[in-house]
């Protein structure tokens, strides 16, 4: 309840505004894709036989394209499957689906669907095509162990997601770094199978030299595509944590909330790799720190609470 | 030469009037879409009032002025909220609230009633749409913000009373103490 009494209308991020550079983000996401998976085919083409990379071009367009469209109708879905979240009835956990609805209200969006994932550790995640075709999903560790204003910050953050059309940019990444993984994979082995066989045959430098380049693009591609990823749900999570933080107007709900998931230390055993980055703090508790934050999903948990105690 | 240039000046002005206007138009919608989730809220609370009434009389049945106080209130606010202004509304719902306080306060002294399950559903209920009014009313407030300024800004302000584009009055309810209501403990 105190999140919700103090009474003016201070500065706020116009979800609006992150829509509307959400929509070029998505385009732009699709075009790099696009572009990688193109340039992997046709290296990889041209090393398999001089000419056919441009051969190789189509099926590209046709792998990035499908995968486009999977992850654009059908993503929300094949997430919430794999991460085994189960559909709330309409008089399951009112105290949640009050605040659910509440925020959205504040938000000016329909209120998504509520899933609940039935598992001890707390965290809780956002998915969808757009505001009229989103859901949440929360772990019943976090109902358990988080209090009202708690809550309050978590739903606020997911929804803000929803509200920013970050769902969107987040479910297709995750699907087109699958494809882009599933891809690198397939092409590796491919050349394991005909190695030495038509490498050095009719060829000169340029042959080697376009060797070279098929193998090294087939080992970078999945790394390129695994930092766009992280790179660009790092960024979002900040955004979703101040958006969500002017929503209750009470950032510490949130802070606590962050303190709280943070410390408990077990982890959540149906999320993975390609989900990670969906979840409001990092579901697998593994952040690798010999990399230098690089390969984190998420931004260090003590860096957000820092920035949400000093916005009041 | 100087036809090319007039028309240049022409078109790019007729541009600007269209992207001016069209922008005015968008967001004074999304300030009626806004509007409108207000409105499904209050009506909510005017739906559970008449219930909560009747069971809270089951049990405090010397409390008629307050009843009778409530019920003229939430008449008010039903009246107001067909036609009247933002700024009628919003004392209407503030008069109503005053109201719904003091039956709280009544049932407060009845401890059978609070162990009423339908009594506890009502307050429960009563508290999430109070809730929800708050969180659809900062949004409207943030749209009516962002309408008016874009309307009193140069050089919007020169033409948008012309096309018959007018300030909308934010939607305040009293002081946040009040407009609460009341924790009822089990």
């Amino acid at each position: 309840m105190s999140s919700v009494t103090t009474d003016s209308t201070p500065a706020r991020l116009s979800i609006y505004d992150a829509a509307a550079a959400n929509r070029w983000r998505t385009l732009l996401l699709i075009a790099v894709f696009t572009a990688l998976i193109a340039v992997l085919a046709y290296f990889v083409g041209e090393y398999f036989a001089p000419g056919a990379g441009i051969a190789a071009l189509p099926f590209a367009f046709a792998i990035s394209t499908g995968s486009a469209l999977v992850s654009y109708f059908a993503g929300d879905k094949l997430i919430l499957a794999q991460s085994q979240a189960r559909e709330l009835g309409p008089s399951e956990e009112p105290q949640l689906r009050n605040i659910v609805e509440a925020l959205a209200l504040g938000l000016g969006i329909q209120s998504p669907k509520i899933y609940v994932i039935e598992d001890s550790a707390p965290n809780a995640f956002a998915t969808g095509r757009d505001p009229q075709h989103a859901s949440i999903a929360v772990t019943r560790g976090l109902l358990d162990k988080l209090d009202r204003t708690e809550l309050e910050g978590v739903i606020a953050h997911e929804l803000s997601h929803v509200g920013n059309r970050d769902i969107r940019v987040m479910v297709l990444v995750t699907v087109l770094v699958g494809t882009v993984a599933l891809l690198a994979d397939w092409m590796w082995r491919s050349f394991f199978w005909t190695q030495g066989g038509r490498r050095d045959r009719d060829r000169g430098g340029a042959g080697a030299i376009i060797a070279v380049i098929a193998i090294a693009l087939a080992v970078l591609t999945p790394i390129i595509a695994g930092l766009i990823q992280l790179a660009v749900s790092r960024q979002r999570e900040y955004l979703a944590d101040a958006s969500g933080a002017l929503l209750t107007r009470y950032p510490p709900g949130l802070a606590s909330a962050l303190r709280k998931i943070a410390a408990d230390k077990e982890p959540l055993e149906v999320a993975n790799k390609a989900t990670a980055s969906l979840y409001i703090a990092n579901p697998l508790k593994d952040a690798p720190a010999f990399f230098d934050h690089l390969f984190d999903t998420h931004p260090p948990i003590e860096e957000r609470i820092k920035r949400l105690e000093a916005m009041d | 030469m100087e036809i090319v240039v007039v028309l240049v000046i022409i078109g790019a002005l007729a541009l600007f009037f269209i992207a001016t206007y069209n922008r005015l138009i968008t967001l004074r919608q999304r300030v009626k879409e806004a509007w409108a989730d207000i409105d499904v809220q209050l009506k909510r609370r005017h739906d559970l009032i008449p219930n909560l009434v009747e069971t809270v009389k089951g049990y405090a049945t010397h409390e008629s002025t307050v009843f009778q106080k409530v019920t003229e209130a939430r008449a008010a606010a039903v009246a107001a909220g067909s036609s009247a202004s933002p700024e009628q509304r919003a004392q209407a719902e503030n008069m109503l609230t005053s109201a719904l306080r003091s039956v709280f306060a009544v049932a407060e002294n009845y401890p059978q009633l609070q162990a009423v399950q339908e009594f506890k559903d009502l307050s429960e209920n009563l508290t999430a749409t109070e809730d929800k009014i708050s969180f659809a009313r900062r949004f409207y407030n943030g749209n009516v913000r962002d309408y008016n300024t874009s309307l009193q800004t140069f050089p919007t302000n020169v033409f948008a009373g012309m096309f018959g584009f007018k300030a909308e009055q934010y939607f305040e309810l009293a002081d946040a103490t009040e407009r609460e209501v009341p924790q009822v403990k089990f």
